[in-house]
């Protein structure tokens, strides 16, 4: 493989981050939630849409048509019945009953479908597995690409959506400042309910592209969150275009790392988190400094 | 009918009752200052007729209509609005956005963003810029645009001169007097006793919670109002 096909299979594997990354940045955006169920709900759309495609063999991307508007649902339902109220207790609340649902759904994915892997792609055809030849000798697959261009449309379209729509507005608005936007007629909570909704059916298209690509069972979700985590993290979390630019530079870290050697894939994307996270702490000292003092008390 | 119609009326912030039993009318087309001194309760009685605290006691009625227990976006769509003390705009998002938020009820009118373009003419060159760029007059217009942008019946206006240099406290009242002279209907905090005075109808006066002195700005006296201001009629009872 050339450093040249690495480059590109890189930048193709971040779109697929960067899908990962768009439901959680979102929601921490707009929500200020950090979403530790993220993953696991990725693993449940992908399951529901193992389900359509088994037992009534319909094709994956036609399941979506049931699939995404149930996580809607479950978008709806997260923030009225969980995320709603646990927020109102204070900051740490909402992100401790979100890691209490992961383990629940879990392991009410374990009690349904048991340890087996799973995975969408012998339901595409040869999907999965065709590519395109560059020439040369080098292949990118079809899938990367479809994932990719995905990605950026979803993220891309989302970005519109903020920006120029009437209720993209009542989102930015609700996200500055819940207790103003209703002083001027926005229903801030059905504003976060629409926004967890969106939220999740971005989650549920991540889980079909999660199970087309690799294998998964009831406790994958947790790696999806760590590289969605990440991507968000590099790119700075709540900017979409941030969330793509992030989701790219894990891929290609990644990829290169492979490249290097057969151990770097993990390393290397670890690495660079690591090094964003770090080159952050030192650039914003000062601030962060200000912020741990106001946070554990003036002694420090 | 009074357009708005305030009964012994409570709010209270966890154990401290900082309105107490206040009562009063505000007729159509009126313009009302409420003054007092800082923590008299001024800001909470405003934020609970705009639906932002809920009252412990006591009615709040809009032309007849009981709203006491109504959120704070309804009661946008039933004709309210208030500009919130510190101006409180969505600093990220462009003054247009600013004002198109507030369509949000959907409530019909005259009010769209030309015309408020046209009332403060400081905000035209300034359209498309972000909120936090602006400065304070600029920043103010744009909070009371985006209060017109609901096409009120009622506008509640909590210190609009806090912060502002003087020459943009006279611009920013330049605008508040053209809409009084269009008839709207307006309560307005103001700690300046004279712009109070010479823009409103009637003034009311708060002490720790309660309205001590009301009357119309023409007959009542500047002694008046600053004994109850500094509460020296409640000290004068006492001894």
């Amino acid at each position: 493989m050339s450093v040249l096909t690495a480059l590109i299979e890189g930048v193709l594997l971040g779109g697929y981050y960067a899908m990962i990354a768009c439901g959680l940045s979102f929601m921490f955006g707009v929500m200020k939630i950090i979403n530790l169920a993220h993953g696991s709900l990725a693993i449940v759309a992908a399951f529901g849409l193992w389900i359509i495609a088994d037992r009534f063999e319909y094709d994956p991307f036609l399941a979506l048509i049931v699939v995404l508007p149930a996580m809607g649902c479950i978008g709806w339902l997260l923030q009225r019945g969980i995320l709603e109220r646990s927020a109102r207790s204070g900051e740490l609340i909402p992100i401790l009953s979100t890691f209490g649902l992961a383990i629940v759904l879990e392991n009410v994915l374990f009690e349904c479908f048991g340890a087996d892997i799973r995975s969408l792609a012998p339901y595409v055809g040869s999907l999965a597995y065709d590519s395109f030849d560059l020439g040369g000798g080098s292949y990118i697959g079809k899938l990367a690409v479809l994932t990719f261009v995905v990605a950026i449309l979803l993220l891309g379209g989302l970005q519109l959506f903020l920006t120029y729509t009437p209720l993209g507005r009542q989102i930015r608005a609700t996200a500055e400042d819940p207790d103003t936007v209703e002083l001027v007629g926005v229903n801030s909570r059905f504003v976060n309910a629409v926004a967890a909704s969106i939220a999740l059916i971005t989650v549920g298209l991540a889980g079909l592209f999660l199970a087309l690509r690799t294998n998964f069972d009831p406790y994958s979700g947790s790696l999806q969150l760590i590289f969605g985590f990440e991507a968000g993290v590099i790119g700075g979390t709540g900017s979409l275009w941030g969330t793509l630019a992030g989701g790219i530079i894990l891929g290609l870290a990644q990829t290169l790392g492979a490249h290097i050697h057969p151990q770097g894939f993990l390393l290397a994307g670890h690495g660079v988190f690591l090094l964003v996270l770090v080159g952050r702490i030192y650039i914003s000292g000062p601030a962060l400094h200000g912020f741990l003092k106001s946070k554990f008390g003036g002694g420090a | 009918m009074s357009l708005l119609s305030i009964n012994a009326l409570d709010i209270r912030h966890g154990l401290l009752q900082a309105v107490r039993e206040v009562s009063f009318q505000v007729e159509q087309g009126e313009t009302v200052a409420l003054i007092g001194a800082n923590g008299a309760g001024k800001t909470t009685l405003l934020r609970g007729i705009a639906g932002a605290h809920r009252p412990a006691h006591g009615q709040i009625r809009l032309d007849g209509v009981d709203i006491t227990r109504m959120p704070a976006y309804q009661r946008v769509g039933m004709g309210i609005a208030l500009v919130p003390e510190g101006r409180r705009l969505f600093a990220a998002m462009t003054v247009e956005e600013n004002l198109q938020i507030a369509r949000a009820s959907g409530r019909k009118g005259e009010w769209t963003a030309d015309r408020v373009m046209e009332t403060f003419p400081m905000l035209k060159a300034r359209r498309n810029a972000r909120c936090g760029t602006l400065s304070g007059g600029e920043q103010q217009a744009t909070a009371i645009g985006r209060a017109l942008m609901t096409n009120p019946r009622l506008l509640l206006l909590d210190e609009v001169s806090l912060g502002l240099s003087p020459l943009a406290v006279n611009l920013v009242y330049k605008s508040v007097e053209s809409l009084i002279a269009s008839g709207a209907t307006i309560l307005l905090v103001e700690q300046d006793l004279n712009r109070a005075l010479k823009v409103a109808n009637r003034v009311m006066c708060m002490l720790e919670g309660r309205i001590v002195v009301e009357g119309n700005a023409g007959t009542l006296t500047r002694e008046q109002i600053t004994d109850a201001y500094f509460g020296h009629q409640k000290r004068a009872r006492a001894e």
